[in-house]
């Protein structure tokens, strides 16, 4: 026993998944710890932001500013104008302006803003309606405007109701962020929820992880009794468990998932109450594999030997049948939990997963993404990192399978 | 001859019975609900009524016209008559389309979507699978963990990467639908381009994720066979191994075949999931609407014919075995 976990251990399939599987573990269980917010906290009404740290606009009147020598004013420039000003300006500058067509790069938005300082000219007739003229002049006050920034000035309300300038900035005075008291960093965003992606994610990946075991082991259980009674007994008990577990391998699980689900209705598909339907539909090729395993050993010695001894069946089964089957009944183990949990994500994507608002699965996760065409709308942060981690979980826990079973049978080890 | 009868009679009758059993899971599941179904069906019509007697006469409309009056053999038995004539009930959702024509329409979509992405999925994916085996070296190295990885990516990841990827960000391929939504299914160019381009990103998102499975079972097996003993003393004899190699391949498809019929059921649910994704109008996204509808009479339409497809689909690959597998045949002359 110790000898077989050191090999285990040595098997570097088994170890690499190991460590992935670990490490998602435990960033599920002290992520959401540490976390500032909680994994279900609403943090903002605006849908999606992106990644990114978010300071408190007050806060930085309070903070200490200083001046900074960058040219702060072409990338206020270039970040302020949209692509449709940038177009109106390459398009005035190629019929007035003397550029020749398509020698401006719109991407290059420095060159753009140098060109058009040096060749605009307001004086030039254009031709063409006068709100054609008008566009053109406010685009030119737009950008002079732009160019000009000599500083703003914050102004409040007093007693009067008059304002009253409270603090001046100069366009080049930079603030540190370490100075402001305000400041939260979305390391991935917020789902459409306004909700911290990676807390909420960090416990999903413990939930699912959770539902995966009790979907697992449900399954494990079932399929390890069938399979051993009908390995064992034979005959008609055999014939019968071989036609129930060859009528839920042909009939899709996940149209029995689907059907069970519905029924259940809304109100009570709690997560355990998934995880056991799960486990419920998953047991068949556990079953199917075990029953093989158990056929070829019922005939070995020591086990004749008992029934000669008239040892109970239930008996023979457990103490000489089973500790042989162990090591087959931990790889199948593992396999449900990735299975089940691969199954809960796409019940949740229909729309039949647990339904629940204390909890988030990664299947919710992707359900509430989708609802909100996360992938329409660019949000890649709400659907990217939970795809990635459920590839991750079921990577994990497959490779680790990989491993022991190499371990295991010999045969199959990567010459 | 004979035995071959003997052999696919006894596999069709088996599948009659599943199929037998599958009705009957398809029609009782939904029924052992809790709760009261007319409720629910006459919901809208006794929203704004306030007299009881009038909502009691509205719910034994309902029971009458919808047979919920009778007993549950009763109604199984009225279930499958119908059945045969082609009436699976009138949709509620889509209230007053009949759900056979609904699915009629979304089945063409979804199967002209599946078969052939899973062929050539599986194909490809043998074919990679077999050449990774053959190339220990290079080729191998790369392959195998990027398929390994692949292959673990659920069916609706890897299509949402695609949309993402292709559709938004790329602008390359259109995001959703089966065809422009601006046209009309008709036979001209347009709507046939139209539902070609549209066809692309649904399909080569199932060709690969087929392809990760199948390709790294495919080199377990060949590098299973490669080792074999007929194989070295073929070498030994001076046999060229393009002509040892089609005896390998051809040993090491057949448990792959096997693994298709198992894996069948799962492929087609992921698909299914898939296919919602790009909202195309197969059955998948027939079913997601009706699950978000509450519409149990497609939704029981809907999982009937998606395990009506897996069934046959099943049967399809167990006689395609029986016709490959060169130890049926002499099992058959033998008896």
């Amino acid at each position: 026993m110790k000898h077989q976990i050191k090999q285990i251990f040595h098997s570097p399939k088994f170890v690499v998944g190991f460590i992935v599987f670990v490490f998602l573990l435990l960033m599920a269980i002290i992520y959401p710890m540490v976390s500032a917010v909680g994994p279900l906290e609403s943090m903002s009404k605006i849908k999606f932001l992106a990644p990114g740290t978010y300071i408190n606009v007050e806060d930085t009147l309070n903070a200490e500013a200083g001046v900074i020598e960058l040219d702060v004013v072409a990338n206020r420039v270039i970040a302020a104008l949209t692509e449709d000003e940038k177009t109106k300006m390459v398009e005035w500058l190629e019929l007035y302006g003397g550029v020749e067509e398509g020698s401006i790069d719109i991407g290059d938005a420095e060159t753009l803003i140098n060109t058009w300082n040096s060749k605009y000219d307001e004086d030039i007739r254009v031709t063409g309606t006068t709100a054609l003229r008008k566009e053109y002049q406010r685009l030119a006050a737009r950008v002079e405007n732009l160019l000009e920034s000599s500083g703003v000035s914050i102004a409040e309300k007093n007693e009067n109701g008059e304002l009253e300038i409270v603090k001046s900035y100069k366009t080049k005075e930079f603030v540190g962020v370490n100075d402001i008291a305000n400041k939260i960093n979305f390391p991935l965003g917020t789902d459409n929820f306004g909700r911290d992606v990676l807390t909420e994610l960090t416990s999903a990946i413990g939930t699912s992880l959770r539902l995966g075991l009790i979907a697992g082991l449900i399954a494990t259980l079932i399929g390890l009794t069938f399979g051993l009674v009908a390995g064992y007994c034979g005959g008609v008990v055999d014939n019968l468990i071989t036609f129930l577990t060859n009528l839920f391998t042909v009939i899709p699980s996940f149209i029995l998932l689907v059907l069970i689900s519905y029924s259940l209705g809304q109100g009570s598909r709690s997560v355990e109450i998934v995880a056991i339907v799960i486990g419920l539909t998953g047991w068949p090729w556990t079953a199917r594999s075990v029953r093989s395993q158990v056929v070829s050993l019922r005939n070995r010695d020591h086990v004749n030997l008992s029934k000669l001894s008239g040892h109970s069946m239930p008996r023979i089964i457990v103490m000489d049948i089973l500790p042989y089957v162990a090591s087959y009944v931990v790889m199948a183990l593992i396999l449900q939990i990735s299975s089940g949990i691969l199954a809960e994500a796409q019940l949740s994507m229909l729309g039949l997963g647990p339904s629940t608002t204390k909890m988030a699965t990664l299947g919710l996760m992707m359900n509430w993404s989708q609802q909100a065409s996360a992938w329409q709308t660019g949000a890649w942060w709400s659907f990217l990192p939970v795809i990635l981690s459920i590839a991750l979980v079921t990577f994990s826990l497959n490779l680790m399978n990989t491993g022991l079973d190499q371990v295991f049978n010999p045969q199959l080890r990567d010459s | 001859m004979k035995g071959y009868v003997k052999y696919y009679g006894q596999k069709v009758l088996w599948y009659v019975l599943t199929l037998i059993i599958a009705l009957a899971l398809n029609f009782f599941l939904p029924r052992m609900m809790p709760g009261d179904p007319v409720a629910a069906l006459a919901s809208d019509e006794v929203a704004n009524m306030t007299e009881k007697s009038a909502i009691e006469k509205v719910y034994q409309d309902y029971r009458e016209r919808f047979g919920l009056d009778k007993s549950m053999p009763e109604q199984f038995v009225t279930y499958l008559g119908n059945l045969f004539q082609g009436d699976m009930g009138t949709s509620f959702s889509q209230y007053p389309r009949g759900v056979s024509e609904i699915i009629g329409e979304s089945i063409l979509w979804t199967i002209g979507l599946q078969v052939p992405a899973i062929i050539v999925g599986w194909l490809i994916g043998n074919l990679l699978g077999a050449i990774a085996a053959y190339t220990r070296r290079g080729f191998d190295k790369i392959v195998m963990p990027l398929f390994m990885f692949i292959s673990n990516m659920p069916a609706f990841g890897m299509a949402i990467i695609m949309v993402w990827v292709f559709a938004v960000t790329l602008k390359v391929l259109p995001a959703s639908g089966g065809y422009g939504f601006d046209l009309l299914p008709s036979f001209s160019f347009e709507y046939v381009g139209s539902v070609l381009r549209h066809y692309q990103l649904p399909f080569w998102t199932m060709v690969l994720i087929t392809i990760g499975g199948q390709a790294i079972g495919m080199r377990s097996m060949s590098i299973y066979e490669l080792n074999a003993d007929y194989v070295k003393y073929s070498r030994f004899l001076g046999i060229r191994d393009n002509k040892i190699v089609r005896y390998v391949f051809r040993n090491a498809m057949l448990p792959q075949i096997t693994g298709l019929a198992l894996s069948l059921g799962t492929m087609v649910g992921g698909n299914i999931v898939a296919e919602m994704i790009f909202s195309y109008p197969g059955i998948g996204t027939t079913m997601l609407g009706a699950i978000t509808g509450g519409d149990y009479p497609l939704i029981s339409g809907c999982t009937l014919m998606i395990t009506i497809m897996v069934l046959i689909a099943n049967l399809v690959v167990e006689i395609l075995y029986g016709i490959i597998d060169p130890r049926v045949k002499a099992a058959q002359q033998e008896a």
